[in-house]
């Protein structure tokens, strides 16, 4: 090719570039699962749903809460192991995960996700904070 | 491949709205998901444990022989600014009031009145939202973000509020607030048990539709020592709104707009 | 085609980078407002519609202004506005995204935007305006790129853009009449309840889109060898003459149902306008430049000897221009407001950061012009490429 010296040094460059995020990140944290701190085990009962599913869908069921409670007037929901709940983000979630900085806060910083539930909902330990 | 400029633009940006367009109809299914489990694991009377079906119509009837707002009293402007988060920024520009006295000559500004009974001089009148039965704020609402519930009461999300204050144009009765700043650094003392809200929804008085739904009345209904504020179902012909209804004579506010609103006041 | 657009003298850039500082200082406001909140403007529990709205009001009626030379030459054959009318639908286009843009500042949770089309109310006007909007963008996209693109590759424009375009006449209607309709239709507000706001808006739109219009074309003829042709010109001033003939008549009939039957609810805005109410007289001057910009401006194109002058034509258009976008751009949307439902005089007046992001639209607006104008007339070689 033509100017073959020039294309190949620019290109070795460019995907240094490109892929530097990771070579700043190799020996830091960034790779570790974030730790979650879980309700004591006495407390325990168990969530309201799997943790797969609330991996993956946590953000749906409480849009979901959210729409049946505020709109249709609906208050509890019956889940797939058959027990019921009432559908609160302050009362039923924060009563076992009663601190969202050590629970909430650890996977959205680290997804870098910052859902605004605490602007206006107050959070059960926490009145004053804003965020 | 063999691809001019133009044609390379049209195809990256027909294929941006394919999958802007692919992405929201994963919206519209994802809601769905949670839904169909939840309605498999329990039947479906259990899930609509307290849903309200009967058909009720709340009003409010204020009687203006008992409210002493004039000599200063401001216990319901008080219990509903405590229970709802309501802000205090100490200006008028950006205010909220839910619930708020007004003097009687501008609260029913098209009855004027040149020889009103000097009794009704200096008459404050406590204003709020009347919860119309044909409310111009659910018309023009472009995202239902505040709709009729069955019983009557204008519903406020302030998930979906845009703010666009579309809403605050069409209200007749000026009942409703916007958030033009963060209101929390502004409440006084923070009521746990109700949200506060955030800069850029609009809020307005709801008849206490939380404590409604618990059986309870108003805030201010239960606040006001000389009993000048009553609620209830005017679909009960027992309920004590329907007799005092009956027994005096009653006004509202622009009946002639064909709102319906739905708090009457006693004089 | 693009590349004529980044091809240019230094006029053109010089006037490109003015725009880009105007729009850059527009932008930091709009962040500093996003965190504050839209307080940060002169907007009130009161009056919760502002500059914003009314600037949006104002450029909805420049963007379906377009039809006035859109509809003679597709459906009458008048071919002398064969030149201009991409440079109307150009100016459309401009138009409409100033408008997107307007609304899109004035929301309080802009990011919320697109519950709008996840949530579709039909009983609501302001989803209706979103959807004509946002279909006469598109539908003028199609036309500009199929009519442009054809010129450039100098072949006839292919048959099926001929019913787009027929398309574009009522629907560039319906986008003025509707917004008329988002205030018409509100009996709370007796000062815009009038079943004759939607011809009014449809009036006004049509003396200041042209006349936009027309300071575009003299600005052009003097700066390229672009000639739009002096019929053109003149027909679209007996155009102006004749709507603006139109508009002043709407508003008089305004004065008279509100002031022969002298009802208090609707004086009180008139009052408030032109004479102040209680003593608050912030809209007072305004309006009446407004009445007397829109009085001189009729006289000067009702002779035809002043409105075929062009250079005296330019300053007619212009006066054209400023008293509608008073009437509309301030006092309209404002006055809604004036008194409140409970009767009190609360004014308004912008604040410097809602004045400034405001300014910054406009000045996308410009910008947008002025690059589609560059293209279009490099795409007819009377501009140096």
């Amino acid at each position: 090719m033509y100017d073959s010296g020039k294309i190949i040094v620019g290109l070795i460059i460019f995907v240094g570039l490109f892929t530097s995020p990771f070579w700043y990140d190799a020996n830091s944290k960034a790779g570790e699962k974030p730790d979650l701190v879980l309700p004591a085990k006495e407390n325990q009962k168990a969530c309201v749903e799997s943790a797969a599913f609330m991996r993956s869908s946590h953000m749906v069921l409480l849009n979901d809460w959210r729409n049946e409670f505020v709109r249709e007037n609906v208050t509890t929901y019956t889940s797939s192991n058959g027990k019921t709940y009432d559908m609160s983000l302050t009362n039923t979630c924060m009563n076992c995960h009663s601190n969202s900085s050590q629970f909430c806060d650890r996977c959205h910083t680290y997804m870098d996700v910052s859902p605004y539930c605490w602007d206006c909902h107050i959070e059960p330990n926490n009145p004053e904070s804003s965020k | 491949m063999n691809i001019d400029r133009r044609k390379f633009f049209k195809i990256l940006g027909f294929s941006t709205i394919g999958l802007a367009a692919g992405k929201l109809s994963n919206i519209y299914s994802k809601n769905k998901v949670v839904k169909f489990i939840s309605k498999t694991a329990g039947s479906s009377k259990e899930f609509i444990s307290k849903r309200i079906l009967a058909k009720k119509r709340y009003a409010m009837v204020v009687d203006l022989r008992k409210c002493i707002s004039q000599q200063g009293c401001t216990k319901c402007i008080d219990a509903c600014n405590r229970t709802h988060n309501i802000p205090d920024f100490g200006e008028d520009k950006d205010e909220i009031k839910w619930i708020w006295k007004e003097p009687y000559e501008n609260t029913f500004v098209d009855q004027e009145n040149f020889y009103m009974t000097e009794k009704y001089n200096d008459k404050m009148v406590p204003v709020f939202c009347n919860n119309c039965d044909n409310p111009p704020c659910v018309n023009v609402c472009p995202t239902q973000a505040t709709w009729q519930r069955d019983d009557g009461i204008v519903m406020m999300d302030w998930h979906r509020c845009i703010g666009c204050r579309y809403c605050m144009a069409a209200c007749p009765y000026g009942s409703r607030s916007f958030n033009w700043r963060d209101p929390r650094p502004f409440i006084k003392n923070i009521n746990p048990d109700f949200p506060t809200r955030m800069k850029g929804v609009v809020e307005k008085c709801t008849f206490c539709d939380e404590r409604v739904s618990q059986g309870l009345s108003p805030a201010c209904v239960e606040a006001c020592t000389e009993k000048a504020m009553v609620f209830g179902n005017l679909n009960d012909s027992e309920s004590e709104v329907r007799q005092l209804l009956k027994e005096n004579f009653s006004i509202r506010r622009k009946p002639g707009l064909g709102t319906n609103p739905e708090i009457y006041y006693l004089v | 085609m693009l590349e004529y657009a980044l091809k240019g003298n230094k006029k053109y850039w010089s006037w490109l980078f003015f725009l880009a500082l105007v729009i850059i200082v527009g932008i930091y406001f709009y962040f500093r407002q996003l965190s504050y909140g839209l307080g940060i403007t002169g907007m009130s529990r009161n009056i919760s519609w502002g500059l914003y709205i009314a600037q949006f009001t104002f450029i909805v009626g420049v963007a379906a202004s377009a039809v006035m030379v859109v509809l003679p030459y597709y459906l009458h054959d008048y071919k002398a506005f064969g030149k201009i009318t991409i440079l109307g639908e150009f100016l459309a286009i401009a138009s409409v995204i100033m408008c997107i843009l307007f609304v899109f500042v004035d929301l309080g949770q802009p990011w919320r935007v697109l519950n709008i089309f996840l949530y579709p109310t039909f009983h609501s006007l302001m989803f209706w305006d979103v959807i004509a909007l946002s279909g006469y963008l598109v539908i003028n996209v199609i036309i500009t790129h199929v009519t442009l693109n054809s010129e450039f590759e100098s072949i006839a424009p292919p048959r099926w853009i001929k019913p787009i375009i027929i398309l574009s006449i009522p629907w560039a209607i319906s986008i003025h009449t509707v917004t008329a309709f988002l205030l018409s239709g509100l009996a709370g507000r007796p000062f815009w309840l009038t079943a004759i706001l939607a011809p009014r808006f449809l009036a006004s739109a049509f003396s200041a889109g042209p006349a936009l219009l027309v300071i575009f074309c003299l600005i052009i003829k003097k700066l390229t060898k672009f000639d739009p042709g002096d019929k053109a010109i003149k027909e679209l001033g007996l155009i102006i003459t004749y709507a603006m003939c139109v508009n002043v008549f709407f508003i008089l009939m305004e004065f008279f149902t509100t002031l022969y039957s002298a009802i208090p609810e609707h004086v009180s805005h008139f009052q408030y306008l032109y004479l102040g109410l209680d003593g608050k007289t912030k809209l007072v001057p305004w309006m009446w430049t407004s009445a007397v910009l829109s009085v001189l401006s009729l006289v000067f194109l009702l002779i035809p000897k002043l409105r075929n002058n062009h250079r005296i034509l330019i300053f007619t258009c212009s006066m054209v221009f400023l008293s509608i976008w008073i009437d509309k751009g301030l006092g309209l949307i404002i006055t809604g407001f004036i008194p409140t439902p409970f009767g009190k005089v609360v004014q308004y007046w912008p604040t410097v950061p809602e004045a400034l992001i405001s300014l910054s639209i406009w000045a996308i607006g410009i910008f947008l012009i002025t690059i589609f104008y560059k293209i279009t007339l490099s795409v007819r070689r009377v501009l140096e490429i």
